[in-house]
């Protein structure tokens, strides 16, 4: 699994208010609509600025605070390609595993990344390639029942194709 | 070598020996959503072409976060969450019960078993021993078609509490300071164990405001022993003795932490993190516009009355909202018997139907731009009550009345007559 795309910079704890505030998000259940809010407090015109491949790169503890699985499905509706941080909130962790959005914890890259680089992320081998500053950094691969859930976009898909659920957990 | 509490319940669970580290499947018991995140589990499990859940009478729907409804969205919203509740038979609380947690407390938590509840909070019902964590939608759905989930049993931190609560010092200034500790990340994928003297003696009311807030520093469930308390408390509620749980002596803990809570003061979380800890003297005088009382972690009936201690027979200071609002109705009717709603109309508070009520910035008190709210709720963070042009500071329920009155945050204890 290769992602590629251009760095968007966010600091440490960057919780689920943040991402979507819960204001909005028990008016719909349409993605689309409620990924236009995505960031708003702190990064105004977000959700037009983004492109489809983009990576989000940030400091410890993305994704903390409430369950919604709405905040990795906005990230994922603006067409974001991965996240990347030095550290995930549990929740936010399993949530975006079961939705299919990459979730790859490396605690170099937010140093080691300048907003706008272009990387390119190869999930299985555990590499990230700074296309332009050309630097290399390596990350500990997901346990690989979790990069079957992602290939398949989510666990949902993947429950339908495997039909069952022990497999998820036990291969 | 010898178990912690989370160890115990899983190891039962899985019907085998496991420690932390240890990826299992387990069975859960409980299963609970939210009008926040019951409707796209619903969704989902359209999409994961399930039609039945696995066993209703497990499954619990609540409508608590905008209760009633502010807006016809919202309204479609619950109206599909009732028609599922009709369809699958499975136990549904309507507006009006309460907040989600508090529900399950008063009715369905049972200590030695798995609670998954799609809201963060969850780890509230470690308080009765539950092993109860926090999902996203999609675990939820996936847990109500097969009844099961996977789970990387937790290492524990333990945090063992001496010494005795001094009035007006709270369980909430307890948990207050342990995140201040431990940061908000200090406790990520663990499960956080509260021991010692100042637990045993506590009610567990109390002890739900401290794992209420567990995931504050980012574990997975927070856990109390179910002791003689514990044990009465359930009495009271189901008629049945249940089985203690206390950790082994020897049980291995990722860190630890003691806390004398003899020499707490009260405290305040400021704006944006509730790891923001400072006393209520460093910022006692600051004006505000709202005070808060409720909620899954200061919205019970003893929070309702040590607020009543404080406004009995004092005015809210004019120009100050006090919102109070019972986590559930039997909390609101236990606060009417004994006198305590019209101690709170008298002194000029509003009282809000049972539910999450401005916690989750949707409704009923939202705040304008650059006002400041003091609340009991559990998470200050930007824009959490609706408006991020906005500031929310965290306390227990006596420093929060004592701030109604004197419309600034103020130490209890400097109230006066
Ligand atoms: S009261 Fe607040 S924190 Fe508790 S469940 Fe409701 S919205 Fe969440």
């Amino acid at each position: 699994m290769r992602i590629k795309g251009r760095a968007w910079k966010f600091g440490d704890d960057i919780n689920t208010d943040l991402i979507i505030a819960g204001k909005y998000k028990y008016d719909t259940l349409d993605m689309k609509e409620l990924a236009k809010h995505a960031f708003e407090a702190i990064r105004p015109g977000f959700s037009d600025a983004v492109k489809p491949g983009d990576i989000i790169v940030a400091g410890k503890n993305f994704g903390s605070g409430s369950s919604r699985e709405q905040a990795p499905l906005v990230i994922k509706a603006l067409g974001i390609g991965a996240v990347v941080a030095k550290s995930f909130a549990r929740i936010f962790y399993r949530n975006a595993i079961n939705i299919g959005l990459p979730v790859i914890t490396c605690e170099k890259a937010y140093d080691a990344v300048t907003e706008g680089d272009e990387l390119e992320i190869d999930v299985e081998k555990g590499i990230i390639k700074n296309l332009t500053s050309g630097q290399t950094l390596g990350f500990r691969p997901l346990p690989e029942f979790m990069i079957r859930i992602l290939k398949e976009g989510g666990i949902v898909n993947y429950l339908k194709k495997y039909g069952g659920f022990e497999i998820a957990a036990e291969r | 070598m010898g178990m912690t509490i989370a160890e115990k319940i899983l190891s039962k669970k899985v019907g085998r020996k496991v420690e932390a580290g240890d990826l299992i499947v387990c069975d859960v018991d409980l299963v609970m959503a939210h009008d926040g995140t019951a409707p796209l589990a619903i969704e989902q499990l359209k999409s994961l072409g399930v039609d039945d859940v696995f066993d209703p009478s497990k499954i619990v729907l609540v409508i608590d976060h905008t209760a009633p409804s502010p807006s016809s969205n919202i309204s479609n919203i619950h109206k599909m969450m009732r028609e599922f509740a009709r369809r699958t038979s499975c136990h549904f609380r309507d507006i009006g019960y309460g907040i989600c947690h508090q529900i399950l407390i008063e009715e369905f938590v049972k200590p030695w078993t798995v609670v998954a509840g799609a809201d963060s909070h969850t780890c509230t019902h470690g308080g009765l021993g539950a092993f109860a964590a926090g999902f996203g939608s999609t675990d939820i759905t996936v847990m109500m078609a097969y009844g099961k989930t996977w789970l990387r049993v937790p290492e524990s931190i333990k945090v063992e509490v001496s010494g005795e609560l001094e009035w007006p010092v709270t369980a909430k200034d307890v948990i207050l300071h342990v995140i201040g500790e431990l940061g908000s990340d200090g406790a990520t994928y663990m499960a956080m164990e509260f021991t010692g003297e100042c637990i045993r003696k506590m009610s567990v009311d109390a002890r739900f405001t401290l794992t209420n807030m567990a995931v504050e520093a980012g574990a997975k469930t927070g856990l109390c022993p179910v002791d003689e308390k514990t044990l009465e408390f359930l009495k009271r509620r189901d008629g049945v003795t249940y089985e203690r749980l206390e950790p082994d002596k020897d049980a291995e803990y990722a860190d630890e932490l003691l806390v004398d809570a003899g020499k707490l003061e009260p405290l305040v979380a400021v704006p944006d993190r509730v790891d923001n800890v400072k006393s209520v003297s460093e910022v006692e005088g600051l004006e505000v516009d709202q005070v808060f009382i409720g909620t899954c972690t200061n919205g019970r009936y003893e929070d309702l009355l040590m607020a009543a201690k404080i406004l009995k027979g004092r005015k809210v200071h004019e120009g100050v909202r006090l919102i109070i609002q019972p986590a559930s109705r039997r909390v609101y009717l236990e606060a009417l018997n004994s006198g305590l709603i019209e101690i709170f109309l008298k002194a000029g508070a509003v009282i809000n139907p049972p539910g999450c009520g401005p916690c989750v910035g949707r409704h009923l008190g939202i705040l304008g731009d650059g006002e400041r709210c003091l609340s009991t709720q559990n998470r200050n963070f930007k824009g959490r009550m609706g408006n991020p042009n906005s500031e929310i500071y965290l306390a227990s329920p006596v420093v929060a009345a004592a701030t109604a009155i004197k419309g600034e945050i103020t130490d209890p204890r400097n109230l006066g007559e």
